[in-house]
C-alpha cells in the first residue's frame, strides 16, 4: 500500500477555461460517467461550438438529466394546456413551469402549492433524504414570493415487517419531522402506504402550502442590465455532488479528494432564519428576480435566472463563499448545499438588501451582474470557464419520444377479478373480516409517524390527520383558508393507470370537499419506473391523460409538481403511483367538518350508490393477497355534485362530522368515524342493499367511489334531504349516532366493541416500532 | 399592558405567542435577540422554537444573546416571565429555574394533546385557574424530560413550585411527572407544554390556554 501524495507532489491541474477548450478539441471528455448519451454530447459541442469545458458539460449533464429536464415525459406535458380551459385560467396566477403554480383564492390572497419527490436520496439515506425533500419543497414555495404555513408528506413503504422498511421508515419520519418541526411549519396530512412494490423504492414525497398577498408573487427571472446576482444563505460545500465527482477525480487523478456524500444534508434552522429573512426582503420590495437552489445547485439556478430575464450574466464563480476551500470549479456549479437562494437586485437597493440580511445573520454575496449580452458567462479568477446560451442549458435540453406499449401482462391481470374470492358467510366473518383490515398496514392507526409532526405550530391548523384533509387559516381577520388532501391507490393505477389516476384526482378531491373546501387546483408527483420500459412509458401517458382530462371535467387545473422516473429495481418497477394533490378553499375555515361523529342522536346517512367493487381495493389485497381485475369506476359528474353538497352542507351548517369512503370501504369508514372521538353508532345496511342490489359485504367492503358518510343534527335533518332531493344527490339514512352503543352495531350482522376496534387499529405500528 | 414576546433566530411560536397576548387584549411587543432592551414592557414570554437551531444543547446558546443580558435582571427583579418549551429550555440554561430538559424517554418528537394538573394557582401565570384543576393543551417536543437532583425536586414540592404534572401517563420521563415549575417568587414560570395553542376555538385542542395571559394581566393589575 503506497502512501497518499501530499498536494505538493499532485501536479496542479490545468484549469480548463474556454481557451483552452478551444485550444484541445480532441481531449476524451467523462460524458459517458456523467450520464450523458453519445448524441446528447454531440449537440452540446454544437451548441458551443466546441467541445465544452469542464465546467459546461458538468452544467449541461446535470441539467439535461432526466430530473432536472423531463426529458422522457415532457412530449406528453402538451396534454395539461389541451385540457385547460379558460375558465380554469380565470384563477390561475401563475400556472406550470415556474418553482410552483399559484392560485387566487380571493380578497386578495393568492395560494401557491407543490408536491416533489425525493424517493431515491431517501432510500440512501432515510434521515437527510426526507429533510432536503422537505427542506426543497419549502424554498420552491418560498421563491414565489410567498410565506410557507404548512406541509404533508405523501410516504410510500415496501413491506411493514421487511427489515429494511424498519431501516427506512424510521429514518424518513425522523426526517420530515426533524426538518418540518424545527423550521416551525405544521405538517397537516399526507400518506402511510405500504406495499412490497416500494421495497427497493420507497416514495418520500413533500408538499408545501405557501400564501401571499396577490402583489407580492415573485418570479425566478433575471433582468434589467446592470442588476446584481446575490447569491445568500448557506455556503457552499461538497454535498449532493453526484455524478460530477467524476470529473473532479479525473482531474485529480489518485490522492485528491475523495468522492463525496451524493446525499444532500439538511440544516432547518438556516432555512428557517433564511424564510424570515426572505419575507423581511419581500417586504422591502428589494427583490427583483429570486431562485432558489435545489436539484443542480448554482447551475441550475443562473441558468434558469439568465434564461428567464430578457439578457445575459455574468457571475465570478470564486466569489462564493464555500465550507470547503478545495472544491473545483465545476462541484461548486454541481453542488448541491442546502439553504441557498439566489436574488436579483437593482444596484441602488444592494445596501438595503445587504442590511436585511446582516440582520438575520445571513451571508450574501455579489456574484455578478445581469448583462446585455445573451450568453451566461461564468469567470474563476478572471478565466472565462463558461460561455454558453443560458436557454440551451435551462430549457432547450433534449427530448424523448419514448416508445409507448400497452403491457402484455395487462389482459391476464384485468381479466383475474375478485368474483372467485371467498367472502365472509356470516356476520361473524364480516366483524372478523373488519378487525383485520383495521389491523392491515395501510389502514391501522398512524399515530406513531404522525406524532413525531408538530401539526400545531403558527397556530392556523383547524384539521390534520387523521381527517380526511389538512385545513389552515390563511386570513386571520376572516378565517379564509385552505383544504389539502394528497391520495393515490398504485393497485388501482397497475390495473388501468387512466382509471387509477382519476381515482386519485377524484379521492383527492372527494376529500378537500368532505372538509368542506371547494376544490381549486391540483398538483401532482407522478412517481414511476424506468421510461425506457414502453410498458412505464404507456402507463405514464395513460396517467397524465387521465389526469389531465379528469382536471377539465372536475374544472380544476393542474398548477404543477414533479415527475421521478428510475423508481425500480431490476426489471421491476413500483405500481405507477400518480400522487395527486388537490386544494380547496374555504371562506372561514372555522366552519370545516371534521371525520367523526361525537354528538348522540344525529343521524348518519350514505350519500353515493355502492356496486360489487373490489378489484385493487384493501379487502381483495388484506384477506387474498390478490391483485386483479378492474378498478371501481369512476364518475368525475357524481364527485361534482357530491362535493356541491357537501360544500352547502358545511356551510349552512347541515352535517357535524363528514368522512370519506374509499380505502376499505364502508366498513373502515364507519369504524375511523367511530373511534375519531370515541362515540358510538347502531347502523342498519337493509335499505341500502336493497337499493343497490348488493349483499352486506358488499355494502360494507366494496370501494365505489363518490361516496361519504355524514352525520345531521335531527334539527337540519330535513333540509338536509330536501337538498339532496333537489340536487339528485342519492342518500340513504344508514343509522344513528349513539353513545349507548359501545363501539359499532350493525343490526343483524354484528357488533364490534371500541376497546376492539381501536385494539386492532393501534397495534400494528406500535408492535413494529415499539411505543 | 405591553407584553414582549422574545424572537431568537429559530424561534418558532414567538407569532402564536403575539396572537395570545392581543386574543386578552393587551398589547404583544417584539423583543429582538440581539437587543438588550426590554422596551419597557411589563412581561416577557420566551416562545417555543428551536432557538440557534438547538445547536449544542437547547437553550444554551439562547442563554448569552444580549436580550437575556436585560432580562435575566428584571425576572430576578420580579418581572413576570414565561418560559414555553425552548423558553423553559432557556430559563433552566440561565438558572432562572433549577433543572433541565433532557431528551425524551422514547427518544422521539412527539405531539399530543396532553392532560395537565394545575397544581399551584398562586403564580403570576396561573391565577385565574384554581389548584387541581385538570387542562388539555398542546405537547410538542424532542426533548421535554425534566430532570433535577432528588433534592432540588424535594424543594420544589415542598415549597409548592411545581406548577404543572403530567396527568394520566408519563409522555416523556419528566421526574416526579413535572410539567412546569416556578421560582419562589412565583413571577418566573416554565413549562413544556403550548398554551398559546390552545387560545381559539376550532384551532388547537381546546381553550385552556388563555388563562395563562388572562392571569398575568390580572397580576399586573393588582401590582
Amino acid at each position: 500500500m503506497t502512501a497518499h501524495p501530499t498536494t505538493a507532489q499532485v501536479d496542479k491541474p490545468v484549469l480548463d477555461t474556454v481557451a483552452h477548450a478551444a485550444q484541445t478539441p480532441d481531449v476524451d471528455q467523462p460524458w459517458v460517467e456523467l450520464g450523458l448519451k453519445a448524441d446528447e454530447y454531440a449537440t452540446i459541442r454544437e451548441i458551443v461550438g466546441r467541445r465544452p469545458t469542464s465546467a459546461e458539460l458538468a452544467m449541461y449533464s446535470v441539467m439535461w438529466s432526466e430530473h432536472c429536464s423531463y426529458k422522457s415525459s415532457k412530449v406528453h406535458f402538451s396534454l395539461w394546456g389541451e385540457n385547460t380551459t379558460d375558465e380554469m385560467r380565470e384563477k390561475l396566477l401563475v400556472g406550470i413551469g415556474e418553482n410552483a403554480g399559484v392560485v387566487d383564492i380571493g380578497d386578495g390572497w393568492a395560494v401557491t402549492f407543490k408536491v416533489e419527490s425525493h424517493n431515491h436520496p431517501s432510500y440512501v439515506e432515510p434521515y437527510q433524504g426526507a429533510t432536503t425533500g422537505v427542506g426543497g419543497i419549502i424554498r420552491d414555495i418560498m421563491s414565489m414570493g410567498a410565506r410557507p404555513i404548512a406541509i404533508m408528506d405523501p410516504l410510500r413503504f415496501g413491506n411493514l415487517n421487511h427489515p429494511d422498511t424498519q431501516r427506512v421508515l424510521p429514518g424518513v419520519v425522523a426526517g420530515v419531522g426533524g426538518y418540518g418541526n424545527c423550521i416551525g411549519l405544521p405538517n397537516i396530512g399526507g400518506e402511510v402506504v405500504f406495499d412490497d412494490c416500494y421495497q427497493g423504492n420507497p416514495l418520500v414525497n413533500a408538499l408545501c402550502i405557501g400564501a401571499m398577498r396577490i402583489e407580492d408573487i415573485h418570479l425566478a427571472k433575471a433582468s434589467g442590465v446592470g442588476n446584481k446576482v446575490i447569491l445568500f444563505g448557506a455556503k457552499t460545500g461538497g454535498d449532493g455532488i453526484g455524478g460530477v465527482s467524476v470529473l473532479a477525480s479525473e482531474t485529480f487523478d489518485e490522492g485528491g479528494p475523495t468522492k463525496r456524500p451524493a446525499v444532500q444534508v439538511g440544516d432547518p434552522f438556516a432555512e428557517k432564519v433564511l424564510i424570515e429573512c426572505c419575507l423581511d426582503l419581500y417586504a422591502a420590495h428589494v427583490v427583483d428576480g429570486i431562485q432558489d437552489l435545489g436539484g443542480a445547485g448554482l447551475s441550475c439556478a443562473t441558468s434558469e435566472l439568465a434564461s428567464n430575464g430578457d439578457g445575459g450574466m455574468q457571475i465570478e464563480l470564486d466569489r462564493v463563499p464555500l465550507r470547503d476551500a478545495s472544491l473545483r470549479p465545476e462541484e461548486i456549479l454541481m453542488s448541491e448545499s442546502q439553504e441557498r437562494m439566489m436574488a436579483v437586485v437593482e444596484p441602488g437597493k444592494l445596501d438595503e438588501f445587504m442590511a436585511i440580511t446582516d440582520r438575520w445573520d445571513v451571508e450574501a454575496t455579489v456574484l455578478g451582474e445581469v448583462t446585455d449580452g445573451d450568453h451566461l458567462v461564468i469567470t474563476w479568477h478572471g478565466e472565462v470557464i463558461v460561455d454558453v446560451p443560458p436557454r440551451s442549458v435551462a430549457h432547450e435540453g433534449p427530448t424523448y419520444h419514448r416508445p409507448l406499449e400497452r403491457p402484455a401482462y395487462l389482459d391476464a391481470l384485468q381479466d383475474n377479478g375478485t368474483d372467485t374470492l371467498g367472502r365472509p358467510v356470516d356476520g361473524l366473518g364480516l366483524k372478523s373480516d373488519l378487525l383485520t383490515l383495521l389491523a392491515s398496514p395501510n389502514l391501522c392507526d398512524k399515530s406513531w409517524v404522525t406524532d413525531q409532526y408538530d401539526r400545531y405550530v403558527l397556530g392556523n391548523t383547524a384539521l390534520a390527520m387523521p381527517d380526511d384533509a389538512g385545513v389552515v387559516r390563511v386570513d386571520e381577520e376572516t378565517g379564509r383558508g385552505v383544504a389539502v388532501s394528497t391520495d393515490c391507490n398504485g393497485r388501482f393505477a397497475k390495473l388501468d393507470p387512466y382509471a387509477g389516476a382519476q381515482l386519485a384526482l377524484a379521492e383527492s378531491y372527494r376529500n378537500v370537499a368532505t372538509a368542506g373546501a371547494t376544490p381549486l387546483a391540483v398538483t401532482d408527483c407522478l412517481n414511476f419506473g424506468s421510461p425506457e420500459d414502453p410498458g412505464v412509458m404507456w402507463q405514464f401517458r395513460e396517467a397524465v391523460k387521465g389526469i389531465a382530462e379528469g382536471c377539465k371535467t372536475l374544472g380544476i387545473p393542474v398548477t404543477g409538481g414533479n415527475v421521478s422516473f428510475y423508481n425500480q429495481t431490476g426489471d421491476v418497477a413500483i405500481h405507477p403511483t400518480p400522487v395527486i394533490g388537490v386544494l380547496g378553499v374555504m371562506d372561514d375555515v372555522a366552519r370545516r367538518t371534521p371525520s367523526g361523529w361525537k354528538t348522540p342522536g344525529q343521524v348518519i346517512y350514505l350519500l353515493g350508490t355502492t356496486s360489487n367493487e373490489l378489484a385493487g381495493g384493501e379487502w381483495a389485497h388484506v384477506v387474498h393477497g390478490h391483485l386483479g381485475g378492474l378498478p371501481p369506476v369512476v364518475d368525475l359528474g357524481a364527485e361534482q355534485l357530491l362535493g356541491e353538497i357537501l360544500v352547502n352542507a358545511s356551510r349552512d351548517g347541515l352535517v357535524d362530522a363528514a368522512h370519506d369512503l374509499s380505502d376499505g370501504g364502508l366498513a373502515i369508514g364507519l369504524a375511523e368515524a367511530t373511534m375519531r372521538y370515541g362515540t358510538g353508532a347502531r347502523i342498519w345496511l337493509d335499505a341500502v342493499c336493497e337499493r343497490d342490489g348488493i349483499d352486506a359485504f358488499t355494502a360494507l367492503f366494496s370501494e365505489s367511489t363518490a361516496r361519504v358518510v355524514v352525520s345531521v343534527p335531527r334539527s337540519e335533518e330535513v333540509r338536509f334531504t330536501d337538498m339532496c332531493t333537489a340536487r339528485g344527490q342519492v342518500h340513504a339514512r344508514i343509522g344513528v349516532v349513539d353513545d349507548e352503543t359501545d363501539g359499532l352495531d350493525v343490526q343483524g350482522q354484528f357488533t364490534v366493541s371500541l376497546d376492539e376496534l381501536r385494539t386492532a387499529h393501534t397495534a400494528t405500528m406500535r408492535d413494529v416500532f415499539g411505543g | 399592558m405591553k407584553v414582549g414576546v422574545v424572537t431568537f433566530p429559530g424561534s418558532l411560536d414567538d407569532r402564536d405567542a403575539a396572537r395570545a397576548v392581543r386574543a386578552v387584549g393587551a398589547e404583544a411587543v417584539t423583543l429582538w435577540h440581539g437587543d438588550a432592551d426590554l422596551k419597557g414592557v411589563d412581561a416577557v414570554i420566551l416562545p417555543g422554537g428551536f432557538s440557534y437551531g438547538d445547536y449544542l444543547r437547547c437553550g444554551a446558546i439562547a442563554r448569552f444573546a444580549p436580550v437575556m443580558d436585560a432580562l435575566i435582571p428584571a425576572a430576578q427583579g420580579g418581572l413576570p416571565v414565561i418560559g414555553i418549551c425552548n423558553g423553559f429550555q432557556v430559563l433552566c440554561e440561565s438558572h432562572l429555574l433549577p433543572g433541565a430538559l433532557i431528551r425524551n424517554d422514547h427518544r422521539k418528537f412527539n405531539c399530543v394533546d396532553q392532560r395537565l394538573v394545575v397544581e399551584n394557582a398562586a403564580t403570576a401565570w396561573t391565577s385565574d385557574f384554581e389548584a387541581g384543576q385538570e387542562i388539555t393543551i398542546v405537547l410538542k417536543n424532542g426533548e421535554g424530560g425534566f430532570v433535577a437532583d432528588e433534592r432540588t425536586l424535594d424543594e420544589l414540592e415542598g415549597e409548592g413550585r411545581v406548577v404543572f404534572r403530567y396527568a394520566g401517563d408519563n409522555p416523556n420521563g419528566s421526574y416526579r411527572a413535572i410539567a412546569g415549575i416556578t421560582n419562589d417568587r412565583g413571577n418566573i414560570v416554565g413549562l413544556m407544554p403550548h398554551p398559546e395553542h390552545a387560545i381559539e376555538e376550532g384551532y388547537g385542542p381546546s381553550t385552556d390556554g388563555l388563562p395563562f395571559f388572562t392571569s398575568v394581566l390580572k397580576a399586573l393589575a393588582t401590582a
